[in-house]
């Protein structure tokens, strides 16, 4: 036994496959956004409490643990609060492109999304970007409803309204 | 404990299939439950710690999630145990005998009716030689009423029903002392509590009997109780339970409850029972992994010392 160990040496891998089925429940909340998103419309929920607009909404307030059942409807358009340009293609996705964090207008919490219809180089801080949504027959209740967003031309944001954000 | 615990509230919710809400939905009303029979919010609670498991979601830190259903801000002192919510007021218990933390939020939760539990519960064994086999929950208890039936020992061994599947979630506050007595007229004292586990290798496990419950009953000080609330995924493990606990005749109130969630359901079981009058002294058990091979003992009193 151990001549023959010692001969082929310890064992290193071993190969144990696994594999489970789960269907996903998004719950009440996300299935509200999710139809909402499939109607090309973002639909986000205040806090009772704190006031603050969640988007995408969960149900709950992760800062003060209460129901949030009030529905907002946002309007498409946001601000860019950070960004990153990636200069390696990625599955799906020509180099260079932009990913940003956007804070939608009358939602406290921001959102990533692709920024496309403008050169890498333009993007900044503080732009003014709007939703572009998959034509309304191919949309499905995922965030894939909505394609990127592009620049809106108006004005940058002031510094004071995201700075929270950044 | 040189600091006395008390559970002061409790709230729970089982359903065999919960359709549409998620997890922190589901939570969300029983947790604010809980807390609203004693007056408490969540930012009177010294110590926060959960119950549950991933892989009943499918999804990583699935657990970290769950905390939208109590509001981690500002920050709050919180633990997690992948176990039944039983084994986390064991640390609630621990962690309370630390002075300035006076108060104690527990809670637990699963959905396992959107997965396979029969198999999700295979990936707690043995990752090399056990779970690459897939044994089912149902198959391994099975092993153990068999193996009852072969001992001779208990009579009449029940046949051995599908693994029980329901969603469900709970929630436990626990104070001490003088904060017990000022949150609650009928503040329900864990005089002793302790948890044991055996080996993770069925093969050199007695089935048949449950050293681990009958070493935690000792430390726990399971003597001259009138009631009894016991953790039973499968019914024949009642009898091994009886057994290791001494149990002798007393009523004997037995759930299996939904998995992650049926333990700590237990302790709030007990509690009410005890609050309700129709136990003065009673035994909570909670029990986690495949037959029986974790078992948490506690002794429940309800009048003062």
């Amino acid at each position: 036994m151990s001549e023959t160990t010692e001969a082929e040496g310890p064992v290193t891998i071993v190969e144990t496959p696994i594999h489970l089925d789960f269907s996903y429940t998004p719950g009440v909340a996300s299935s509200r956004f999710l139809r909402s998103i499939e109607q090309g419309r973002i639909m986000g929920q205040r806090c009772p409490k704190c006031g603050k607009v969640y988007m995408p909404p969960r149900g709950a307030c992760s800062m003060c643990g209460v129901a949030t059942d009030e529905e907002v409807t946002l309007s498409g358009k946001g601000t860019v609060c950070t960004f990153c340009v990636t200069r390696i293609p990625s599955p799906g996705l020509d180099a260079p492109y932009v990913s940003a964090w956007i804070r939608l207008d009358g939602a406290d919490i921001t959102s990533m999304f692709l920024i496309q219809e403008c050169d890498p180089d333009e993007v900044r801080l503080g732009m003014r970007v709007e939703a572009v949504w998959v034509d309304e027959d191919k949309r499905e209740p995922n965030l894939g409803a909505i394609k990127y967003f592009r620049p809106t031309g108006e004005p940058d944001a002031d510094y004071d309204t995201y700075k929270d954000y950044v | 404990m040189r600091r006395d615990v008390a559970i002061v509230s409790w709230a729970s919710f089982e359903t065999p299939s919960e359709p549409a809400r998620n997890e922190v939905e589901m939570l969300l009303p029983v947790i604010q439950e809980a807390l609203g029979r004693v007056g408490l919010t969540q930012q009177d609670i010294g110590f926060t710690v959960s119950g549950s498991s991933d892989y009943l979601q499918g999804f990583p830190f699935a657990f970290v999630g769950a905390l939208d259903a109590v509001g981690a801000w500002p920050p709050i002192r919180e633990s997690h145990v992948e176990m039944d919510g039983a084994f986390a007021l064991y640390e609630a218990v621990n962690v309370l005998q630390e002075e300035g933390i006076d108060t104690a939020l527990v809670y637990a939760f699963a959905r396992p009716s959107r997965g396979e539990l029969d198999r999700t519960l295979a990936l707690q064994l043995d990752p090399y030689y056990v779970a690459p086999l897939w044994p089912d929950a149902r198959g391994l208890a099975a092993l153990q009423a068999q193996a009852m039936k072969d001992s001779g020992r208990y009579g009449d061994v029940p046949d051995v029903p599908p693994t029980y599947v329901a969603d469900g979630c709970v929630a436990v506050v626990l104070a001490v002392g003088d904060k017990a007595r000022e949150l609650t007229d009928n503040p329900v004292w864990i005089r002793g509590i302790d948890h044991r586990i055996e080996s993770p290798s069925l093969g050199v496990r007695d089935l048949t009997t449950s050293a681990s419950a009958k070493a935690a009953a000792s430390t726990a000080g399971v003597q001259d109780v009138d009631a009894a609330w016991l953790h039973v995924p499968y019914p024949h493990q009642e009898l091994v339970l009886r057994d290791a606990l001494g149990l002798d005749g007393q009523p004997v109130d037995s759930a299996a409850g939904p998995v992650m969630v049926g333990g700590l359901e237990r302790l709030a079981a007990a509690a009410a029972g005890i609050a309700g009058g129709r136990a003065r002294r009673a035994v909570a058990h909670a029990t986690s992994g495949p037959c029986l091979q974790q078992n948490l003992v506690a002794v429940l009193e309800g009048a003062e010392r």
